[in-house]
């Protein structure tokens, strides 16, 4: 393995490093066919002769996918084409049903875009996007034998449930310039994508069910000397790094490969521009097939399909549905929810922002919101190893439960324990409160009695408070809590020990 | 009506009065074709598979929903043999190909739906050159059909099966499919009748792709008439194909009817000079004048135009059909369906799979297909061949200009005998040069009759081509040549064919 | 025009993958010679001014509405294959490529 990090690496090379992104829509239908466009079924039940590429079956474009992938072109600053085609990508393999895949080529839909992008500490980068284009997406090979991976393995079941799903590949021009910075950077472009498709409503943008796939591009020139043009020293070679499907994975991967090149470039030797493989585990990537043996993929314009002729009017109406670039509906949230910088950063990265404006738009209050999600919420997903969302839990059932402790029917104490109700399915944190009996106990005589019987057993402690140490009210606030199950107001309860104490709070 | 007493030799139109006159029952139809396939296709070989009790079956709901007194469409209960291109739900479908044998489909074409709709008795499935590659038939991966004229020649192709099975008497009408002239040609070499209709006049969903941008599926009948019912049957808009035109279905039948009455003062028809001359049989150029001799006494005026860039059209099909074909049947790779060669591994399985499955004339033309689509060649080639089709669009609207439709001798030679071109390709390949450009240009094209050729006494066609979207056009003047010539003959063309030895 | 070497039909042959033994290779290859030197003449009239037709009746916009229809049971989907395993298409061993 490599002995260079990625500092060591960034402080000798430039790194130049580009990113395709595959997002799957969430169309109710696939790419070309009527099939259900959903995650989860039984194999090969949403199949039909035209996923799965029986003879005579022929694809048809699904409108709700031309749209979003125009509205996604428009979001990323893409000119949209006049006149657009599909293109048939020739390769054999056995989870593309019909041997080739549907795509585009050299007349994709969306082309020549920029987005900005903005790190962690404010500063924008403002990526080049190459183009968008609509595609399809393959089956699943499911590998028998062996340890479960294709090597090894003693035959491959497939699955065309997913082959057809539409997807957008985004595809950005070489980035230059990012230095040190450049693994952040794609992480935050990735995680802007990731943001902006689900804004957009047209995917569920849930990386880890590989709605949102990264595929990484990178390679390293030597630092130009001091005074010259780093622009004038041409690229190295580089690798592309598949399927890296997470936005801690992208840096990962960039700091891995970029230390793996240095390496090798120190040490006098090529690097091989390759596929390489993501592996989660190690951290690492290993070669895939060399491009010495490439498959020529004849592209040729999809004879079934016809050109696709997005009418200027149409291009502008699907403009006017763009939502707010979501550094801008950042910038715009945080000020109005009192967020710092690190609880702004903090809900982005746990990709809970949304959950968490939801929350406050079904009622709850900024910092409450924030405070359920990224707490309790956030280290249960992290005990379930689930993502946020996830739980079975919804903002309006956040919104809820803060309602209920605000009204003072229950205490953070009991909130909690309503909300392992509503984990557990038991319903609704209204619902969970009436079914455990959690109300906070607000009948003054119930209170009164369990106040006079934790004096009688203390009766040093009233005396102490008669004599002025207030404080020691706790310990009888403690015990009336603890014989009313934590279901007493303990306000309520050190108001009534004062009383009882004679000295008027 | 009631004197026919061989109801297989009435034409469709015929049958189709009798069955609504109560004349005859559609089971007796069914089962009258049925023998007679029993009877000859043993040599004709016009068949793959054959459906009787699909068939019967059918027979029997249309005559009993006669009898309630159901309304039914106008060919209810007239068989019709399907070309095996078309998948058919629960009957096998192979293409004529081995890497499909035994493949039964679990959907049906359009056009495979359509006809259930109307209600026709499939008679079963017609041979075909193998994925329609081929102008003789002799490319079926399961043995040639034998031209019922001579059973020594070609039937021509690809859907040799379909027109022999009409000019064998064993069907009525049959589904055919014309890439570069698979309904026209076969047409022409059996005394048949054949409509390429307009690109996209015809759903091609479910029919197996040879090359998409120009495959077109068509009627084959033995008058025109027949053909005009059976293109109605068949065409108009399917969503399911994206390049079907969105448009109402040509009046075909009334185009036809109106022919008959035998005025075509006014038209203007065109003869394609690049059509003629070298490599034309004299026999078949004769007929052809004669034909044009009849429609100037019908009221038509000849003129003569040119299509300067047809010289091109034979080089830009075989590049085109290639390309396309390689990439669609690409499919065929034994994951799915079809034939399985199983080696170690799926990579070998695929490669020995298709080895095995495919016949010579398929491997020559996806390897053609994959080098003219390649790195480095795709301009020259494919892109070039693109360009080629609109300069042969621009000659047709040229020509177009001068004449209502273009006529031609359809094939320039009457049937070849079987093995004679089968190792020469591209002497084979020569047979389309007349229907090519149709298919390049998108345009409508029609073969029928026009009489034998004095030398060999077999059939000789005459080509009708018209504007896209115009497939009317054809009908009318189709329809007042046939019956021109007709009472020349005293009856149709396909009378004149020698009788078939019948087998028991 | 450039003449097809036996090595160029093996790598088409690859490409396309259909297994050729030597003599399928020698005699495809002389009969694919004399196709190309015929097809290539199409070149000679394709100028840089004229474009190319793809679709021969010029249509564009066909779309479908995002509205599902009924999908093939499983069986009937698996009804073709040649080997199938657990409602799904049995293969034999796949190499050198990414799950
Ligand atoms: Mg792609
Ligand atoms: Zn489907």
């Amino acid at each position: 393995m490599s002995t260079m990090t990625y500092e060591q690496a960034m402080e000798q090379f430039d790194p130049v490093f580009g990113i395709e992104v595959h997002v799957e829509l969430n169309t109710a239908t696939k790419m070309f066919c009527g099939c259900a466009n959903e995650f989860g079924a039984e194999p090969n039940t949403q199949v039909c002769p035209v996923c799965l590429g029986l003879p005579g079956s022929m694809p048809v474009t699904n409108q709700k996918a031309v749209e979003s992938a125009i509205r996604l072109g428009l979001s990323l600053g893409c000119q949209i084409r006049e006149s657009s085609r599909f293109a048939r990508k020739n390769y054999f393999y056995p989870d593309l049903a019909k041997d080739y895949q549907i795509s585009q080529y050299d007349e994709p839909t969306c082309f020549e875009g920029s987005l900005d992008v903005v790190l962690d500490d404010g500063t924008v980068v403002t990526v080049g996007i190459e183009r968008a284009h609509m595609e399809e997406d393959a089956g699943k090979n499911t590998h028998v034998g062996g340890t479960g991976g294709i090597q090894g393995a003693s035959h491959s079941l497939v699955d065309y449930n997913r082959g057809g799903v539409p997807l957008v590949e985004i595809v950005t021009k070489p980035i230059t310039g990012a230095g040190a910075r450049t693994a952040e950077v794609a992480r935050a472009y990735v995680a802007t994508i990731r943001d902006i498709v689900k804004a957009l409503g047209i995917s569920d943008g849930r990386m880890e069910q590989g709605s949102v796939r990264a595929d990484v591009n990178l390679s390293l020139r030597p630092k130009a000397a001091a005074g010259e043009d780093q622009d004038a020293v041409p690229f190295g070679k580089r690798s592309e790094t598949k399927n890296v499907n997470s936005l801690r994975a992208i840096e990962r991967a960039i700091h891995h490969e970029a230390a793996r090149q240095a390496e090798l470039l120190l040490a006098g030797q090529p690097v091989i521009q390759e596929t390489r493989h993501w592996h989660e585990d190690t951290g690492s990537t290993t070669p895939g097939r060399s491009k010495e043996e490439a498959e020529d993929y004849r592209y040729f314009p999809e004879p079934d399909l016809l050109p696709v002729e997005p009418s200027r009017e149409w291009v502008e109406e699907l403009r006017g549905t763009l939502p707010e670039h979501p550094a801008k509906m950042r910038a715009r949230l945080k000020e109005q929810w009192g967020f710092s910088d690190t609880d702004m950063r903090d809900a982005v990265n746990a990709d809970a922002l949304d959950l968490i404006a939801a929350s406050v738009e079904a009622g709850a209050k900024p910092q409450a919101a924030r405070k359920w999600w990224m707490g309790e919420l956030a280290r249960t997903a992290n005990d379930r190893d689930v993502p946020l969302r996830d739980l079975p839990v919804t903002p309006e059932h956040v919104a809820e439960l803060q309602s209920l402790v605000d009204a003072g029917t229950i205490n953070d104490k009991l909130a909690r324990q309503a909300l392992e109700g509503v984990l557990a399915g038991e319903g609704s944190p209204r619902e969970v409160v009436e079914s455990r009996g959690l109300e906070v106990v607000s009948d003054d005589s119930a209170l009164e009695a369990a106040v006079d019987e934790a004096l009688a057993a203390q009766p040093d402690v009233l005396a102490k408070i008669q004599d002025g140490k207030i404080q020691a009210a706790g310990a009888i606030v403690g015990a009336v809590m603890k014989a009313t199950r934590g279901q007493a107001d303990a306000g309520r309860v050190r108001e009534i020990i004062l009383q009882r104490a004679g000295v008027e709070g | 009506m009631s004197d026919i007493v061989d109801w297989t030799r009435a034409t469709a139109a015929q049958m189709a009065a009798a069955l609504q006159a109560g004349e005859i029952t559609s089971v007796e139809l069914t089962q009258a074709h049925l023998d007679r396939i029993a009877a000859v296709d043993t040599d004709v070989h016009a068949f793959l598979h054959v459906d009787t009790d699909g068939a019967l079956a059918t027979a029997r709901e249309v005559d009993a929903a006669r009898a309630a007194g159901e309304s039914l469409p106008p060919l209810a209960g007239v068989p019709i043999a399907i070309k095996d291109i078309l998948v058919t739900e629960g009957l096998p479908t192979t293409a004529g190909s081995r890497i499909l044998e035994g493949w039964v489909p679990p959907y049906d074409a359009t056009v495979t739906r359509k006809i259930r709709e109307a209600r026709m008795p499939i008679l079963g499935k017609t041979n075909m050159d193998e994925f329609a590659m081929g102008s003789s038939t002799e490319h079926s991966g399961y043995g040639p059909t034998r031209n019922p004229w001579d059973l020594d020649r070609i039937p021509g192709g690809s859907g040799g099966g379909s027109a022999a099975s009409l000019a064998a008497w064993e069907a009525p009408l049959a589904i055919g499919s014309d890439t570069g002239g698979s309904i026209r040609q076969p047409a022409s070499v059996t005394g048949t009748v054949g409509v390429k209709p307009t690109y996209g006049g015809v759903s091609r969903y479910g029919a197996i792709a040879l090359a998409s941008s120009l495959d077109q599926l068509g009627p084959c009948a033995r008058t025109v008439e027949d053909a005009a019912y059976l293109h109605e049957v068949m065409g108009g808009h399917d969503p399911m194909d994206a390049t079907s035109l969105n448009e109402p279905v040509p009046s075909c039948v009334e185009a036809a009817r109106q022919g008959r009455e035998q005025d075509l003062t006014g038209v203007r028809i065109g003869v394609i000079k690049e059509l003629s001359g070298e490599g034309y049989q004299a026999g078949v150029e004769q007929r052809f004048e004669e034909s044009l001799e009849k429609l100037k006494t019908l009221g038509a005026t000849v003129v003569e135009v040119s299509c300067p860039s047809f010289t091109y059209a034979l080089a830009a099909y075989y590049l085109i059909l290639p390309s396309e074909a390689s990439s669609n049947l690409a499919k065929f790779d034994s994951v799915r369906f079809g034939m399985r060669v199983e080696k170690a591994t799926i990579e070998k399985t695929m490669g020995a799979t298709r080895a095995e499955g495919f016949g010579d004339e398929v491997k020559r033309r996806i390897i053609l297909g994959t080098y003219a689509l390649s790195a480095g060649y795709y301009d020259a080639y494919y892109g070039s061949a693109q360009k080629v089709r609109t300069l042969i669009q621009r000659d047709f609207a040229a020509a177009f200009e001068q004449a209502d439709v273009l006529v031609s001798p359809t094939t320039p030679t009457t049937p070849f005998k079987l093995g004679e071109r089968i190792d020469d390709p591209l002497a084979m390949y020569l047979n389309d040069v007349a229907t090519i450009p149709a298919n390049l240009a998108g345009i409508p094209g029609m073969s029928l009759p026009s009489g034998t050729a004095p030398e060999d006494g077999l059939p000789t066609g005459f080509q009708i081509l018209a504007p896209a979207h115009e497939d009317a056009r054809m009908y009318r003047i189709g329809a007042a040549l046939e019956k021109a010539l007709a009472e020349e003959w005293g009856g149709p063309l396909a009378s004149q064919a020698p009788e078939l030895e019948v087998a028991e | 025009m450039s003449s097809l070497e036996r090595a160029d039909v093996a790598r088409l042959a690859a490409l396309a993958r259909i297994d050729m033994t030597d003599e399928d290779l020698d005699r495809l290859g002389g009969q694919l010679n004399a196709i190309v030197d015929a097809v290539a003449t199409v070149a000679e009239v394709a100028g840089e001014d004229v474009p190319a037709t793809s679709h021969p009746i010029p249509m564009s916009n066909v779309h479908r509405e995002d509205v599902v229809r009924p999908s093939l049971a499983q069986d009937a989907a698996l009804s073709g294959a040649p080997e199938a395993e657990d409602g799904r298409f049995r293969v034999p061993q796949i190499l050198g490529e990414e799950a």
